[in-house]
């Protein structure tokens, strides 16, 4: 069995584990980054297409107090002001380092240009022109990454376990897809950046590396999860017709940019009939856009495929190609002419809130144990803002990869292989395992039906309790699974531990919806529609002998704001 | 609307032990090969080796393969009802199935151990 020793682990190479690998690194620390697939090439930064929010106030006046105010108001009460804080008043260090190494973000005379975006006051949303954002960051990173000191890259090997003895990290165990064995690494310091949930979702617009691994790893190395019930929707993702080369959220920037209609399936206008303003423009919030399609689609008014349209055909064409630049062609490739057709949308399961319980060195409860971009649970609140997400990775990326370091820098807690038996023993035994039911990637899909039927933007106690049923019936037959023959590439195997760390994120999002009766953010319930101020506070949940426990916790103050 | 499908034939096995095996895919409009072939690990055969992580975005570049004879990112190579055959990409190492080693040789797990 092949084992490493390095000073820090981070687990996942997205954007935020390529941050915290470059910060690890330039603290003169030994970094070994870990991708289940490609490093650099996974994860949600690559996908984003939209903007970046950071106080740079290149295009106007801004200041990094007042996206905290955006932050917080966004997030309805329950942030945790200390990472809200931190995300706000350290992005736009982040956003000029990357610019220094070479991103090319949009210019207009001479300086970076930024953009407003739903929930922010200002101008403050840098991008790369033209759906190139995420790949853009993603690039720049992956080249410092590759020319920093001490940082060792790791392809195709997907962590299973993290390793803690005495209530102290002491590496992991990791599953080498490429060869089917298990490879041990010792740490002195864990950050976990591999990313939200949203694959537990049947629609979602996740990467297939999204299945709640961070999750999963932090609750069974004794870490607390918060806030699991707030998954943001993205209101208006492309349905139809099949759009392929293309992110299923792409319509955003285009539709701030233009305008852009949002009708139902009776070609009506609907957003105010919700208690929101669109005329065309882009105001809605998130979280009422969503609600709004999807009452027009349960009272009978969606689109062919279960959505709404998106109109651009009352703009001129002139108009709609500059706006649109050189995506109008990828677009007419796949038959969508904008002049002529109006697109079928609906929401999907987007960004988590919730995420690993961290504190202000973005370490969890276990020593040693840090969590970096989505994974973390808490800046965003109930709502996050558009434009935030790729902040946090750079932001906690950064941090987590400083005091990773830091902590790294102390004394060495030590290695056992027998750290690595529990993890051997159930690979033998998946092994060895002759099952008669589906493959575990069939037992996903169930799960992300169920999910979406009765957990998703529309809850209640009932659908919650039968989300709940089916996450544990689905978990009884885990054992009955059949896994493959073979050794090399084998995904059943790389499923099956995909599909425990979504069943474990499904119960913990489930389970403290169910708990939460209100309606807040992103979190809606049709039997409490109301905000309720009993209900401003925070909800954790922990693995106690295999059993999911919670309980609440006051909000994290910052003391920047007193109301 | 009668339920249409499409074949694809696909290659199994390593470089030199393998063989095309043909699976017959529902064929829905616009669908691109990488639906198929995630549709065959999910309803024919779970066994597929496949490499990709986006699904859809194109921005990962990590699922070409060779389709029809030319080098495609799998995730935008359209499908049509005459069916394709898919291989592993050539000039590179085949791991298993459609998996090449495309991985940089420092991101190896065995480089310089």
């Amino acid at each position: 069995m092949t084992h490493l020793a390095t000073d820090v682990l981070v687990v996942g190479a997205g954007g935020a584990g390529m941050y915290a690998a470059v910060a690890v690194a330039r603290e003169g620390r030994s970094v070994l980054l870990l991708d289940k697939g490609l490093v650099g090439r996974g994860g949600a930064t690559i996908m984003a297409q939209m903007t970046v929010a950071a106080a740079i106030a290149h295009e106007e006046p801004d200041d990094w107090t007042l996206h905290l105010e955006d932050t917080l108001d966004a997030g309805r009460g329950i942030c945790h002001e200390p990472l809200s804080r931190m995300l706000c008043e350290r992005a736009p260090e982040r956003i000029l380092e990357m610019d220094r190494w070479g991103t090319r973000w949009a210019r207009e005379n001479g300086h970076i240009k930024q953009v407003t975006a739903p929930g922010h006051r200002r101008k403050r949303c840098c991008y790369v022109d033209f759906l190139s954002t995420g790949p853009a960051v993603a690039a720049t990173l992956r080249h410092q990454v590759s020319i920093a000191d001490r940082v060792r890259r790791v392809s195709n090997v997907a962590a299973i376990e993290v390793c803690v003895a005495d209530g102290r990290v002491r590496g992991a165990v990791a599953l080498d897809l490429s060869t089917g064995s298990l490879v041990t690494m010792a740490a002195r310091a864990v950050v976990l950046a591999a990313g939200g949930l949203t694959k537990i979702f049947r629609r979602n617009s996740a990467s297939t590396n999204m299945g709640g691994e961070a999750y999963w790893l932090a609750l069974e190395a004794g870490a607390e999860l918060v806030d699991m019930e707030f998954v943001q929707f993205f209101p208006i993702a492309h349905l139809a017709p099949r759009l392929v080369g293309m992110d299923p959220i792409m319509w955003d920037p285009f539709r701030y940019k233009l305008g852009g209609r949002l009708l139902n399936g009776n070609f009506e206008e609907f957003i105010h009939r919700y208690g929101g303003q669109d005329e065309g423009r882009y105001t809605a919030p998130r979280d009422l856009a969503s609600y709004a399609i999807l009452k027009e689609v349960e009272a009978g008014r969606g689109s062919p495929h279960g959505g709404v349209y998106l109109d651009f055909r009352h703009l001129p064409e002139a108009t709609v190609r500059s706006a649109f630049g050189p995506v109008i062609d990828r677009l007419l490739a796949n038959g969508i002419d904008l002049t002529r057709t109006a697109v079928e949308v609906a929401p999907t399961a987007h960004y988590h809130m919730g995420g690993i319980a961290v504190d202000e060195r973005l370490e969890t409860r276990v020593a040693g144990l840090f969590a970096a971009g989505e994974a973390v649970g808490g800046p965003g609140g109930a709502n996050r803002v558009s434009g935030n997400a790729i902040s946090e990775a750079l932001v906690f990326g950064e941090r987590a990869g400083f005091f990773a370091a830091e902590t790294a820098a102390g004394a060495d807690p030590g290695w056992s292989p027998a750290y690595a038996e529990r993890a051997r023993a159930e690979l033998a035994d998946l092994r060895a395992r002759k099952g008669s039911g589906p493959a575990p990637g069939v037992v996903s899909t169930e799960l992300q039906d169920a999910m979406w039927e009765h957990a998703g933007p529309f809850r209640s106690e009932e659908g919650l309790e039968r989300a709940l049923a089916r996450i544990h019936a689905l978990r009884r037959r885990l054992p009955e699974l059949t896994i493959a023959a073979g050794d090399v590439f084998n995904l059943d195997v790389q499923d099956w531990y995909e599909l425990n760390a979504m069943l474990r994120s499904a119960e913990a999002v489930a389970s403290s919806a169910l708990r939460r009766r209100e309606s807040r953010g992103a979190h809606q319930r049709l039997d409490a529609p109301q905000m309720s101020p009993a209900f401003e506070k925070n909800q954790r949940v922990a693995l106690d002998h295999g059993v999911l426990t919670s309980r609440w916790s006051p909000v994290v103050r910052s003391g920047v704001r007193t109301a | 609307m009668t339920a249409r499908v499409t074949t694809l034939s696909v290659w199994r096995g390593g470089a030199e032990d393998g063989r095309f095996e043909r699976y017959e895919v529902p064929f829905e409009e616009g669908m691109s090969v990488l639906d198929a072939l995630r549709w065959i690990r999910a309803h024919a055969d779970s066994s597929l080796a496949i490499r990709y992580s986006c699904i859809n975005a194109n921005a990962c570049h990590t699922c070409m393969a060779l389709v029809d004879g030319r080098v495609e990112y799998t995730c935008t190579a359209r499908l049509t009802p005459a069916g394709v055959t898919v291989a592993p990409l050539p000039k590179r190492p085949v791991i298993r199935d459609l998996v090449t080693d495309t991985m940089p040789v420092e991101e190896k797990l065995d480089c310089g151990a």
